[in-house]
């Protein structure tokens, strides 16, 4: 082996790779093979079954739209707090952290009280005839609240590393604000953008404390996935419960390579000849 | 197109960054604005170019008064000192880019034809499907040059263009920006703070201290005759020796140089490290050698006078005197300044 000058490789790479078997690999592994017990007929009757399917519908759809709307509050929101100074910019930029660092428990009820048909947000929403918490759009405003830093930290520091000049000569070409944000600016944030958006869909996805509160989980309406598997597992229905998981899972791996493949690609011009 | 600066004020919070400046620049002039860093030069040519709004007075393009016009309907090309190129577009796309974005439409093969005639004046063909960061600096600064000239500016601005590059491409780079000026004629205001560029490369030079024009005339003008000795330091190595004046005449020491026309009081006497003969037959002021510094094609002599005041001048490589020895410094062209 050559010889370094950095110490300690052994050791820390030994550390690291043991703590990653038994922190993350050994649990999914564990998780493969209790749904591997069921055998081929059993596990697809279970993972398609009228009900699970209709908790993967709710599911992603409501994490989709909750990230879409975490894309573009939180490049607003990162946007504000990189570019402009007003009083209270270093307030709003803990606050951001606060779905992280808040029991995600605490997170649901809260949202529950307000946005119940008597509370402050709900009482006059349902006035209007928009009903929040037991429906859909609660389950969206608890996993948009959960997955907002996400978006808001990974654009933050690369938003702050641009470079100024390129707006100012997109400028002096004769660009409008419009055609500079969406020519230079944008492409520019993508990849930030990107790993942002897979962060917060993931965390969407997998969202479980804030959002059983809101959702009122009746089978085929406001049901998600994570709640079926745990129902499953108070079954004692463990390999079942492991079928749904796996499809989770398999979802976040699938999502995770097509957010590398785009990364990418928005990151081709860094590749050298 | 002509430019007229008319007398402009720029504050940045309570610090005045450019004075009542007011400067013609003739149609087709390569003009430097030449000065130290805080002297106020790069502000001066931001708000020509519209990314500084003036608080004070007025600039004209032409007859038309341009000091509200925002930057992008002012029809500036700007290069920037650090290229500011578009990272994510090959050199092609970004010099597409003004054209692209422009209200006047263009037709795509229009505005290929463009980008290959611009790659080809600015000596890049075949390299325009390359991304920025895959080209050398130097010409990292030729595409950004492209890509200012695409607009059809009504005048070029640049600030710094050679600041980041090395001594030899930069010597190449200010060779031939010269002669694409002189192909295409365009005004052009250039910023540096490197006299030796501005000499090199301008049709006239403005030398800026402090935001306030302290001498601006063609490079022969401020070289030969240098108003006062923030320009004649600013040019290049002088050396520096307190003098007295009484009746037009300056005393160093003993030595009397002509001061006509100068009040009596305190002055300095500055005069380059070539105007200096180092003399055995007591004329001039005594002097001992310090250190003699060889180069290859002469020596430098480092010396001090009697009264105690380092000079540094050059000599021819025979040089045959050594440390220790003792002389006296003739000096040849001093210049006078009164103090103060």
């Amino acid at each position: 082996m050559k010889r370094r000058v950095l110490p300690g490789l052994p050791l820390s790479l030994g550390i690291t790779l043991v703590y990653a078997a038994i922190i993350i690999v050994l649990p999914l592994i564990a998780l493969v093979f209790k749904a591997a017990s069921l055998g081929p007929a059993d596990y697809w009757r279970i993972i398609s079954s009228d009900r699970a399917v209709a908790s993967y519908v709710v599911t992603i759809s409501c994490a989709f739209v909750a990230t879409l709307f975490n894309l573009v509050f939180g490049l607003a929101l990162a946007w504000v707090l990189v570019r402009y100074r007003f009083p209270g910019r270093r307030i709003v930029d803990a606050l951001v952290d606060l779905p992280f660092a808040l029991p995600t428990a605490v997170a649901g009820i809260s949202l529950t009280t307000l946005f119940a048909v008597n509370g402050w947000f709900g009482g006059p929403l349902s006035a209007l005839g928009i009903k929040v918490a037991y429906t859909p759009l609660g389950i969206m405003i608890a996993m948009a609240f959960t997955s907002l830093p996400f978006v808001v930290r990974t654009v933050q520091p690369v938003l702050e590393e641009l470079d100024p000049t390129l707006e100012e000569a997109a400028q002096t070409l004769g660009g409008s604000d419009l055609s500079i944000f969406a020519r230079v600016v944008l492409p520019l944030l993508t990849p930030a953008l990107l790993a942002g958006v897979s962060l917060s869909f993931a965390r969407s996805l997998g969202e479980f404390g804030a959002i059983i509160f809101i959702a009122g989980n009746q089978p085929f309406e406001t049901e998600i996935t994570a709640l079926l598997a745990f129902i499953r597992l108070e079954e004692y229905d463990y390999p079942a419960s492991a079928a749904i998981a796996s499809v989770m899972l398999i979802a976040a791996f699938v999502m995770l390579a097509v957010t590398n493949l785009l990364q990418a690609r928005a990151l081709r011009y860094t590749v050298r000849n | 197109m002509k430019i007229r600066l008319d007398n402009v004020v720029k504050t940045f919070d309570t610090f005045r960054a450019v004075h009542g400046v007011s400067l013609d620049i003739e149609s087709g002039e390569l003009l430097a604005l030449l000065g130290p860093s805080g002297s106020g030069k790069t502000t001066i040519l931001r708000m020509v170019a519209g990314l500084e709004y003036a608080d004070g007075g007025h600039i004209y393009f032409g007859t038309e008064d341009a000091t509200d016009i925002p930057v992008r309907d002012r029809g500036v090309g700007f290069v920037f000192q650090h290229y500011a190129l578009f990272p994510h577009m090959t050199v092609s796309e970004n010099i597409a880019f003004g054209m692209k974005v422009s209200k006047v439409k263009r037709s795509p093969e229009a505005i290929r034809e463009r980008v290959e005639e611009l790659l080809a004046l600015v000596q890049l063909s075949g390299l325009g499907e390359r991304f920025p960061g895959q080209i050398s600096g130097g010409q990292r600064q030729r595409v950004a040059l492209a890509r200012a000239l695409a607009v059809d500016p009504r005048v070029l601005l640049l600030d710094e263009p050679f600041g980041a590059l090395d001594a030899n491409v930069r010597r190449d780079l200010r060779r031939w920006l010269r002669r694409i000026h002189d192909e295409l004629g365009i005004t052009t205001l250039f910023v540096t703070h490197d006299q030796e560029e501005a000499l090199d490369l301008a049709d006239r030079v403005v030398i800026l201290d402090k935001g306030m024009i302290v001498q601006q005339g063609t490079p022969e003008e401020v070289c030969r005759h240098p108003e006062n000795a923030f320009v004649m330091r600013f040019l290049g190595d002088a050396n520096s020796l307190p003098a007295t004046v009484r009746d037009g005449m300056a005393y160093v020491q003993d030595v009397a140089y002509d001061a006509a026309g100068l009040a009596d009081g305190t002055a300095e006497v500055l005069f380059r490290p070539a105007d200096v003969a180092w003399r055995e037959d007591g004329q001039g002021v005594p002097a001992h050698i310090v250190r003699v510094l060889d180069r290859p094609d002469s020596r430098r002599v480092l010396a001090k006078t009697t009264g105690g005041q380092s000079v540094e001048f050059d000599t021819a490589p025979e040089f045959p005197h050594r440390k220790g020895e003792a002389g006296f410094i003739d000096v040849r062209r001093p210049r006078i300044y009164k103090n103060g």
